[in-house]
């Protein structure tokens, strides 16, 4: 564990940032590797080109909006902590985490909404945010087909698109706005078990 | 005490049916298989093999007289007849043929045995709900077992293995494998293969070890010849879950889809597992444990790798030939089913020919084929396979629980021994248990969704064995294992106590933990959609991360699928296809169904999937989905989804008015529609066919009315009574509005929707959708390019009145102007009833009630139907057809061919006096229309009348395009 404590040691406020995100220090340690693997000209930030570097993402019909989620509006650039804290999202939630009142909830616990309200987004927000482009808090029709059209790329027709994402919207719809809110999109996935849905396997 | 009493009322029943049947053949059996060891199951291929080759020499003398008897029947019947010493001489009007018919009879019997039994079952909700199927069929086999051993004094019939193995198991596992959840297959693959694996093995080395432990240490009875070898060949097949009784118990116990995935799966991939230690300790046991060498360990292993890869491989492979046949039967649609069944029991029987792992082969070759598949065949076809199949598995499923009951009655299996039973319970409860246990526990380091306490509770109370392992114990030799009939009796006892005692509790068990059930709901679109959004998104995460999970390869596995794969298993037109379009396709095709299916009416139905109409017009496969629906919409059952669907009270009433409605009013076009289905191919001809009558008649009628009327005259008339009928149009949706509310809460966010988009003046897609429809509606297109979009919305608004319940007020008050002649129309004015719908269909959904209420009467006025036709065809071919062969239909324009033409008679020789009233009426309509002015300029529906007089003051525009569709027929 020598080049782990070594590599801790360079990022600042670690403990801290473990005790938020949840992430053991092999995580942070892995997390912090791929950062530097990304941030080639060691700026100690990354830019959306860098992401944009990785050769799978993009092929990723929504590579880009996830690219966006990792910047929050205005900032042109992801420092380490944030790029953890939005991976620490994808943590599937951990319940044999010793529940210590004095620590910090982890970031991607359902309850520290409150605590971190403009940072930290549940889960649902993230991807709610992968459909809201321009922030608005609502999915518009626009929104939709945007995302419906990189999905299926040019399989279909744009007809199709389009009855495609007026039925998503009707479905959804509740208040008759012809756009999907949050409230809305929340509801339209309650049935779906989002935490499974949404989490991968970090290794330990 | 009720269940009791149903037990005792089901029990003699079956009683009273079998003994009949026994009785007539089992001196028959007895006489001519006297010499055999115990005439097993007909149905067995080896003993009705030898039973057939007996027949003959006993009765013909020589084979090729039975042969010839099968070639051709009558001919030879009466040759036999003469020539059979039991009838005596001469011709004999009637004959006592059993043995000719014997073999399949008895199938047959016991197969109705069998689906008797299920009914039964299935009258009492209550009673099933407590007791799974499985425990009862086991129960009736016991019954008929012990009926059976009376009459005849020893068993005749048993699970015969060669029966098992080869028909019933491959029918469950097929329909199991072809049906699997892909993905949540996939997703829990590991554990499932963990469990299938590791744990079976655990288990049978485990329990063959303690037996021997304990059988050392003499709990067990001297009896009992087993040396450790023996132990460990029981261990093995005492120790697989069985896919049968799992499937059988879990289905009715609801447990969360990823539990009964594991479970399941479990009990799926572990026959490799099982066959391969069969085998292995079989030849051990063969050759003597003495003269086993550490390679034949070795051996053991490679084989399992063997066995287990190699039944996959056969399985990918068959699927694979079974997709790419799909692909080119285009022109061949009806042998689709049975290209799955073959393809899928070539795949089991290829296995068993290599002796791999049959049911590995098996499900891989369902869950890798089902995929392509499903998107190659036609829509009837998958829903002829996934009815066929279901019938098969269940009607498997029942024979295996009653041969399981009756092979239990035999005195010669017997051979009890307390020790070895008992422990053998035990040691496969607790090591089941502890086996999950470790196991989940190495699982929840890697797992993502950990499994928790109470699953693994489920999961070591699921461990049950069923049937294969009672195949396996008859399977063995006797004189090789000699303490076989203790293992046959353990076995047995091992059965019935997990399928009946388990099975019995496990639901108790299950609500008692609060096991998270699963729900029974399809996927909304939405889901479909940000399920799919949030692969792409973990995906991306885990390339950001840096990670290669499990989302990587599935991407991976994904693109390879698409560039390589489905390009070419796909027929080329599915391959364009978007899956999440066919999902959204699915999705609207199953609302549309149930809406009809719960008594909704077809024009609302219409509009819930207007817009996929609207697109789907540039598909060829249209006509496909269109026919579906109209077969389906005719108030027969068509829950596709689910095949088990017991609707609430409230669905059942609202249906019961939808039979009640759909029997009674569309009676003709449904007699109409068998025909139609008969000459598929012929559809379009007939429909170009009526639609030239119907134009020809419309002509025809319309000269008649130039005739008589005066141009003008019409004109002014009809703008009037537009004006009134527009009002009422308003005054309807008034009182609708609350009723909408209470019968429509549920659909309603797509209607209304709908409506929304329509103000917005998206017009594009209804106007599309008519040309799917009917052709000379689209023809009109290019002359009224820019009414046209005007009219529609108005003509959804109206959709929805349908809702209105027949009996509505306004109903009645619509009613009366209609009995009157007071609404006919011009004729004209039918003719371009395209573009007057929006008023005119609120009239014609009045009309279709009034003729609800009168069904038995003629076909009514003609004019006001015009519009309806012509508004159900701008519908789109979507709607299912029982509708628009209402009752109205009779009057010539819904109904086709001769009865058409008979009604245009009626129809002809009303529509003067009609036009009469109409004129008598305009000064009473006058100052009622300058009351209703303002109403009818403020509403929307304001358009249409605009433009429908402009309509009918130059009929002649309207009509050359007519003439001209009219062409071909006259030709």
């Amino acid at each position: 564990m020598g080049s782990t404590n070594s590599t801790l040691s360079k990022i600042p406020n670690v403990e801290e940032l473990m005790q938020e995100t949840g992430f053991t220090p092999a995580h942070i340690v892995r997390l912090y590797d791929r950062f530097e693997a990304l941030d080639k000209e060691k700026t100690g930030h990354l830019r959306p080109q860098d992401f944009g570097a990785i050769n799978r993402l993009a092929m990723n019909p929504i590579g880009d909006r996830i690219i966006g989620a990792f910047f929050s509006p205005g900032q042109e650039t992801v420092d380490f902590h944030s790029f953890v804290r939005i991976l620490a999202h994808f943590r599937p939630a951990d319940k044999k985490r010793p529940k210590d009142p004095s620590m910090p909830e982890p970031v991607n616990s359902r309850t520290s909404k409150l605590k971190y309200p403009p940072l930290v987004f549940s889960l649902i927000s993230v991807a709610f945010q992968l459909y809201d482009q321009d922030k608005d808090g609502k999915i518009s029709r626009a929104e939709l087909l945007q995302v419906l059209r990189s999905m299926l790329e040019m399989q279909v027709t744009e007809e199709q698109l389009e009855s495609i994402a007026d039925r998503t919207i009707q479905e959804a719809d509740l208040d008759k706005d012809d756009a999907i809110s949050f409230e809305e999109f929340r509801k339209s996935l309650e049935k779906v078990n989002i935490d499974h849905k949404m989490s991968i396997r970090f290794l330990r | 005490y009720r269940p009791l009493r149903r037990v005792l009322l089901i029990l003699p029943f079956d009683a009273a049916d079998l003994p009949a049947t026994d009785a007539s053949f089992l001196p028959d059996l007895e006489l001519r298989s006297g010499g055999q060891r115990g005439p097993s199951l007909p149905a067995s291929p080896t003993t009705s093999l030898d039973r057939f080759q007996v027949q003959p020499r006993e009765e013909y003398a020589s084979p090729g007289i039975a042969l010839a008897r099968s070639v051709e029947e009558p001919s030879a019947t009466t040759e036999d007849g003469g020539e059979s010493h039991r009838h005596g001489g001469g011709f004999q009007m009637v004959q006592w043929e059993w043995s000719y018919v014997q073999t399949p009879y008895i199938i047959a019997i016991w197969i109705l045995v069998a689906s008797v039994a299920k009914i039964l079952f299935h009258f009492s909700q209550r009673f099933t709900t407590v007791v799974p199927e499985s425990c009862m069929l086991i129960l009736l086999g016991l019954v008929l077992g012990g009926i059976v051993l009376l009459t005849s004094k020893k068993q005749l019939y048993q699970l015969e293995p060669g029966l098992f193995f080869l028909f019933l198991l491959p029918t469950i596992v097929g329909d199991a494998g072809y049906f699997m959840p892909a993905r949540l297959f996939f997703d829990n693959l590991g554990a499932i293969l963990l469990y299938a694996v590791v744990g079976t093995l655990w288990n049978a080395f485990c329990t063959g070890f303690c037996l021997y432990g304990v059988k050392l240490l003499g709990i067990i009875d001297q009896k009992v010849q087993a040396g450790l070898m023996e132990f460990l060949l029981f261990g093995a097949l005492i120790s697989a879950v069985d896919p049968v009784a799992v499937l059988a118990v879990f289905e009715e116990v609801h447990v969360n889809e990823t539990l009964f995935i594991i479970v399941f799966g479990e009990s799926l991939l572990n026959d490799a597992v099982t066959v391969v230690l069969y085998k292995v300790y079989m030849s051990f046991v063969e050759v003597g444990p003495e003269n086993v060498q550490t390679a034949d360990y070795f051996k053991g292993v490679a084989s399992f790798l063997i066995v287990s890869i190699g039944g996959t491989m056969v399985g990918l492979i068959f699927a694979a030939l079974l997709a790419f046949i799909t692909r080119f039967t285009k022109k061949v649609r009806i042998i689709e089913p049975l290209l799955v069944f073959l393809m899928v029991y070539l795949a089991y029987l290829t296995a068993e020919l290599f002796s791999l792992s049959a049911i590995l082969s098996m499900t891989f070759c369902g869950i890798g084929c089902n995929k392509y598949v499903e998107a190659n065949i036609s829509q009837k076809s998958r829903t002829t396979v996934k009815y066929t199949m279901k019938t098969l598995a269940s009607i498997a499923e029942t024979i295996i629980f009653i041969f399981l009951g009756i092979s239990a009655v035999d005195k010669s299996k017997w051979a009890w021994d307390t020790g070895l039973i008992s422990c053998t319970l035990i040691f496969i409860f607790v090591f089941r248990a502890l086996g999950v246990v470790m196991q989940t526990w190495v699982l929840n380091w890697f797992r993502l969704v950990p499994l928790d306490k109470i699953d693994q509770v489920v999961m070591s109370y699921g461990g049950l064995r069923g049937a294969v392992a009672f195949a396996l114990v008859v399977l063995l030799d006797a004189e090789r294992v000699p303490a076989k009939d203790y293992f046959v009796a353990t076995t047995i006892i091992v059965v019935f106590f997990t399928v009946m005692f388990q099975g019995l509790t496990i639901k108790p068990l299950v609500n008692w933990l609060k096991v998270p059930r699963a729900t029974n709901r399809k996927p909304t679109i939405n889901e479909e959609i940000h399920e799919r959004a949030f692969d792409h998104c973990l995906t991306a995460v885990e390339d950001i991360a840096g990670l290669n999970g499990y989302h990587h390869w599935r991407d991976k596995w994904e693109q390879f699928d698409k560039n390589y794969l489905s390009k070419l298993l796909l027929r080329k037109s599915v391959y364009r296809k978007s899956e999440l379009w066919e999902v959204y396709q699915k999705i609207n095709i199953r609302d549309a169904i149930s809406v009809i299916d719960q008594g909704g009416n077809v024009l609302t139905s219409a509009r819930l999937s207007l817009p996929s109409m609207a697109s789907r017009a540039s598909f060829p496969e249209v006509t496909n989905v269109t026919n579906y629906l109209r077969e389906n919409g005719s108030g027969v059952c068509l829950d596709l989804q689910v095949i088990d669907n017991v609707p609430g009270a409230k669905v059942e009433e609202e249906s019961e008015t939808h039979h009640f409605l759909a029997g009674n009013l569309y009676k003709p076009r449904r007699r109409y529609q068998s025909h139609y289905s008969r000459h598929f191919m012929t559809v379009g001809d007939h429909e170009r066919q009526d639609r030239e009558i119907f134009q020809r008649n419309m002509k025809s009628r319309m000269e008649t009315f130039k005739t008589t009327r005066h141009k003008r005259h019409s004109h002014k008339k009809d703008r009037s009574q537009k004006k009134r009928r527009g009002s009422d149009v308003k005054e309807q949706d008034l009182n609708d509005k609350p009723r909408r509310n209470v019968s429509w809460q549920d659909k309603d966010p797509v209607v209304v929707t709908v409506e929304s988009e329509d103000e917005k003046g998206e017009h594009l897609e209804p106007e599309k959708e008519e040309d799917v429809g009917i052709t000379f509606v689209a023809r009109k297109v290019p002359d009224t390019p820019k009414e046209r979009p005007k009219s529609v919305p108005a003509g959804l608004e109206v959709c929805q009145s349908p809702s209105v319940a027949p009996p509505s007020p306004t109903c009645s008050e619509r009613n009366l102007p209609w009995k009157g002649g007071i609404g006919t129309l011009p004729v004209c004015v039918s003719m371009e009833a395209t573009k007057i719908i929006p008023i005119d269909l609120q009239q014609a959904w009045n009309q279709s009630i009034s003729s609800l209420e009168s069904l038995a009467s003629p076909p009514g006025p003609v004019e006001p139907l015009h519009p309806r036709v012509s508004a159900l065809s701008r519908l789109g071919g979507q709607r299912p057809v029982s509708y628009s062969g209402s009752g109205v239909s009779g009057s010539g324009f819904g109904s086709r061919g001769a009865g058409s033409i008979v009604a245009q008679g009626i129809a002809r020789f009303e529509f003067p006096p009609g036009g009469e009233e109409k004129e008598e009426e305009e000064g009473a309509l006058s100052d009622q229309e300058q009351e209703l002015q303002p109403l009818v300029s403020s509403s929307v529906r304001r358009n249409p009348c605009v433009y429908l007089r402009s309509l009918v003051t130059a009929p002649p525009p309207g009509s050359e395009p007519l003439a001209r569709s009219r062409g071909p027929t006259q030709l």
